[in-house]
């Protein structure tokens, strides 16, 4: 059976979520074949993990010479590793890194790319939303190896274990891949909510939080939910780019995504349209928010919000 | 210096956008401008040219697109670029992102000797956001992508950029490539002076054969991937909206995400 390159999603060793979509969803295409680009002290931790999602092999790479340049040396990583193997297919998680590196494989490999795929189905033919989710487009590769990013919450991950099996692989970098240096790498830090981009509910402040974010966090909280922010609220200082939702943030697609003092601008809504349920609680009647909205609360949120949370807390007792 | 920014021609998204019958993005009918995320683009550019006190350094607006793209490399030279080229040839349209890549890595190679190309952080259409490193890979340079804030200093650039768990600092030589994000700074309003004078500047139309591109390396036909289907999706529409009073709004929002299942 055909291979499935799986570029593993990782923060020190330890796997992320998305990873175990892809693994789950390479077993439609293959027989999964997870790629680790990290610490070599890492790999028996790793492929536990993987293991138990379907990965049949692990392919470490030591980043040692790697991880002080952005992504050209890991995508020559990924070409010398495809080149000689019946590979089916390559997945990756979507992220703007990901893409970079899709996106120069995809040159090296005179292959296909799709980026930002919703569902990859068994014959390759995969989905995606377009438009500020307008639009839903199914698409497929016609030429080389077809290369594939992947949005988180693509896949329910499947626990089934594959064999595991660890093969060493040798790469050689070139100096002309070590151009651009990483001088200075700060780590974002942990808020010990779930994952914005993987989140089952997010609960989302704007510009009308007036810069106080605690009512939202402490609804996030009663609901286990990810914290989000509008650009307004990102721009004004409020809370860091991470969490920022829509065009130039994070795209979401939760199964709950409620709105705070968000006016609901096309760019916001770019990344959170295609959210399951929409609720929104805004003092202003005319907000666009509302127009995509299933519930929605015209009031102040300062007012809203602790006594929704003490009835969320209240009703899970 | 030579400075060449890549400004793509995009739909409206405050417009009604659509596919064509063979599932290219209709560029027509739809009322097009400026991807938004490229006049940072050209912001950057202007300012790096602007950072070169004496330095002859040239900015250069280049797009691929239909007729009507010409209006995006207008819109930058509007708002101070030097020159402008536009590579229009009908056998570019259906192009996928690699048969975009060699366009534009073909029309850059004939401006050269080029020192820097910038890029927008992703299309506000298709939003791959591969172009840049897919240019940095065929022009063999190195690439800087995603900046958050820029600094050039000399003949190198340093970057601040975002991903996904940490914030970085990257740094790399001239020649190179670059893609900012709509966090690097304002973008400037084209002035009226700068309106008159886009009017006098250079705006070179070239086809494929101008930049020896083969036809059949590009198009619809010629591209790796394929469309098969697009839907689209019934819009969304507005569900039950309460005025509170007196918390009768959190009361009825805890009930309906009880009765949806979230509590
Ligand atoms: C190139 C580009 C990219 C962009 N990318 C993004 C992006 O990725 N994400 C993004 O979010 N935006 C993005 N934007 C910005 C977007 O256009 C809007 O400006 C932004 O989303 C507005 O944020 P907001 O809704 O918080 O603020 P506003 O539009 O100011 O809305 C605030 C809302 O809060 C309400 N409000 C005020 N006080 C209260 C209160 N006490 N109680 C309840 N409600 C209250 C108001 O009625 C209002 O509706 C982008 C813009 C550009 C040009
Ligand atoms: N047709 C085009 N003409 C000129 N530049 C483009 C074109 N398509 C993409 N680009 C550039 O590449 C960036 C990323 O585009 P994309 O990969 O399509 O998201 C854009 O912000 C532009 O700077």
């Amino acid at each position: 059976m055909s291979e499935v390159l799986v570029l593993i999603d990782h923060v020190a060793g330890s796997v992320r979520k998305p990873t175990f979509e892809l693994l789950t969803i390479a077993k439609r295409l293959g027989s999964p074949s997870a790629v680790f680009i990290g610490s070599p002290e890492h790999v028996e931790g790793v492929v536990e993990q993987v293991r138990e999602y379907g990965a049949d092999k692990l392919y470490p790479i030591d980043d040692a010479g790697l991880r002080d340049y952005l992504v050209a040396p890991k995508a020559e990583a990924l070409q010398q590793l495809a080149a000689g193997r019946d590979v089916a297919a390559i997945l990756l998680p979507s992220s703007a890194e990901n893409k970079e590196i899709a996106g120069r494989l995809a040159v090296k490999l005179q292959s296909g790319l799709i980026t930002d795929a919703v569902d990859v189905a068994a014959d390759g033919t995969t989905t995606q939303s377009v438009f500020a989710g307008g639009y839903s487009v199914t698409a497929r590769v016609t030429k080389g190896t077809p290369i594939i990013t992947v949005k988180p919450n693509s896949a329910a991950p499947e626990a089934s274990p594959g064999s595991g099996i660890i093969e060493h692989v040798d790469v050689t970098i070139s100096e002309g891949a070590k151009t651009a240096v990483v001088e200075k790498r700060e780590p974002r830090q942990s808020t010990g909510r779930p994952e914005l981009t993987e989140a089952a509910i997010v609960v989302s402040g704007g510009r009308g939080t007036n810069g106080d974010f605690a009512e939202v966090e402490r609804l996030a909280d009663a609901l286990g939910a990810a914290v989000g922010a509008s650009r307004a609220a990102v721009d004004s200082g409020w809370i860091p780019y991470a969490f920022q939702v829509g065009q130039t943030g994070k795209t979401v697609s939760p199964r709950l995504y409620v709105a705070n003092g968000i006016s609901g601008a096309i760019q916001h809504r770019a990344g959170m349209q295609t959210s399951k349920t929409i609720v929104a609680v805004n003092k202003d009647a005319e907000a666009p928010i509302f127009a995509i909205a299933d519930f929605g609360v015209v009031g102040d949120l300062d007012t809203v919000l602790p006594a929704l949370t003490a009835e969320v807390a209240r009703r899970k007792g | 210096m030579n400075i060449v920014v890549c400004v793509k021609h995009v739909p409206d998204a405050g417009a009604d956008r659509r596919f064509e019958a063979d599932h290219t993005v209709d560029r027509v009918d739809v009322d097009g401008l400026l991807s938004e995320l490229d006049e940072y683009a050209v912001e950057q550019a202007l300012r790096i040219k602007e950072s070169r006190d004496g330095d002859d350094a040239v900015v250069i607006a280049l797009t691929v697109g239909p007729e009507q793209a010409v209006d995006a490399v207008r819109k930058a030279l509007q708002m101070g670029a030097d020159k402008a080229v536009h590579v229009l040839d009908d056998a570019v349209a259906g192009s996928d992102a690699i048969a975009t890549s060699l366009v534009l890595a073909k029309a850059v190679e004939k401006l050269g000797p080029v020192d820097l190309v910038v890029g927008g952080l992703a299309s506000t259409d298709a939003g791959m956001s591969v172009l840049p490193s897919m240019l940095a890979e065929r022009l063999g340079l190195p690439q800087l992508t995603g900046a958050s804030s820029v600094e050039a200093s000399g003949g190198a650039l340093r970057i601040e950029r975002d991903t996904d768990t940490a914030t970085e600092v990257v740094s790399a030589t001239l020649p190179l490539v670059l893609s900012v994000t709509d966090r690097s700074g304002e973008a400037r309003y084209p002035s009226f002076k700068g309106i008159m004078a886009a009017k006098k500047k250079p705006l070179d139309t070239w086809s494929l054969a101008d930049i020896g591109v083969e036809a059949d390396q590009v198009g619809l036909s010629a591209a790796w991937s394929t469309v098969t289907e697009t839907v689209a999706r019934p819009p969304r529409t507005a569900g039950e909206i309460v005025t509170d009073e007196d918390g009768s709004g959190a009361a009825a929002l805890a009930e309906f995400l009880t009765a949806e299942k979230f509590i």
